[in-house]
């Protein structure tokens, strides 16, 4: 397989860090990203300093990637925050605060790596949403909205790129044991392992794997997919 | 020509993957195998090249090299 240049946004922890882990371990160069700048855990990363909220710093985070590895060829678009609250108690800025993180973060980025994909004429995104963008989800009206919204404009990327070899396709995970995830009370984790027909959580790195194939040269004919991995949560 | 129709086609070799001898002009974009997307990023880069702003409606009706270098060089 040939190694490719990766950046992974929120790579420092949680699911964005199985997948830096294991693109690496298949021998791709691997940049991540975290907004301290720094990672635990992070052999045979680069990790750069990112906030995807500001388009200087992801101006600064690609271009210190280009300047070390080359330019991005694979896109894992994966930092996101989640601000749960009921409709009626949602304020307008928890609202866009999450839009911003989660879709407008993620549109900045992948902008930004785009001009570098179309040079090469090969690029892979790969954006990661959530069941909950499928099916709407009570207490996360902004992160739902976030999570939908990205697959539209991956598709539209999917669209607007395909001439150029690039190929844009969405994961949506279930429940993943990560620090998100533990947000959750023990009684609402208790209650998504019972609706989950594969009867348990996922781990990070059952991501990780569809990430890994998408991003490689064989998934070349697979574009706009939208791939939920939830254990059968949101099936039909 | 003019230095600033030899720095154009210096862009247009670059972004378009063409010969300068092709970079004439009443050459058209789609003679030189050009589409919509590698327009806009012959644009953006003559934008850097030439430090001028040139909006997306702009665009419009621009076919060859020659109305490019037209629309380019009016906003110098
Ligand atoms: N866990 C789940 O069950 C689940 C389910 C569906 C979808 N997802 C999605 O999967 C992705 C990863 O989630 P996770 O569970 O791994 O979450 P996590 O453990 O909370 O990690 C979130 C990551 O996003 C980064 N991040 C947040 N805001 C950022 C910003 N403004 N700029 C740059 N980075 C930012 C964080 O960086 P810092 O360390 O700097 O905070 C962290 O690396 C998210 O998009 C999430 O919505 C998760």
């Amino acid at each position: 397989m040939s190694d490719r240049v990766v950046l992974v946004t929120g790579g420092n922890r949680g699911i964005g860090h199985a997948i830096a882990t294991r693109l690496a371990a298949a021998g791709h160069q691997v940049a991540i990203t975290s907004r301290s700048g720094k990672a635990d855990d992070a052999d045979g990363l680069l990790v750069v300093k990112a906030d995807v909220t500001d388009p200087d710093s992801v101006d600064a985070a690609v271009s210190e990637v280009e300047a070390k590895l080359g330019n991005v060829e694979v896109l894992v678009s994966n930092a996101g925050i989640t601000k749960d609250g009921l409709i009626l108690r949602m304020s307008d800025d928890e609202f866009t605060a999450v839009v911003d993180a989660n879709l407008t973060g993620s549109f900045r980025v992948a902008k930004r790596v785009s001009k570098g994909m179309m040079r090469g004429r090969w690029g892979r995104m790969i954006f990661i949403s959530s069941i909950s963008g499928l099916g709407g989800q009570p207490g996360q009206a902004n992160y739902s909205a976030s999570k939908a919204g990205l697959i539209g404009m991956a598709r539209t990327f999917a669209k607007e790129f395909s001439s150029r070899g690039i190929t844009a396709n969405v994961v949506c995970p279930g429940p993943i044991v990560t620090d998100m995830l533990m947000e959750l009370s023990d009684e609402q984790r208790a209650a998504f392992e019972r609706a989950v027909p594969i009867g348990r959580l996922g781990q990070p790195d059952e991501i990780a794997a569809a990430v890994e194939f998408l991003a490689s040269e064989s998934a070349g004919y697979i574009t706009g997919t939208v791939l939920p991995i939830d254990g059968g949560l949101s099936m039909g | 020509m003019s230095d600033n129709f030899d720095r154009f086609k210096k862009c247009a070799v670059d972004v378009l993957s063409v010969d300068e001898a092709q970079v004439v002009p009443d050459a058209t974009f789609e003679s030189l195998d050009a589409d919509s997307l590698d327009l806009v990023e012959l644009v953006m880069a003559l934008e850097e090249e030439f430090d001028v702003n040139v909006e997306e409606e702009e665009l419009e009706g621009v076919n060859t090299i020659q109305a490019a270098f037209d629309l380019v060089t009016s906003k110098l």
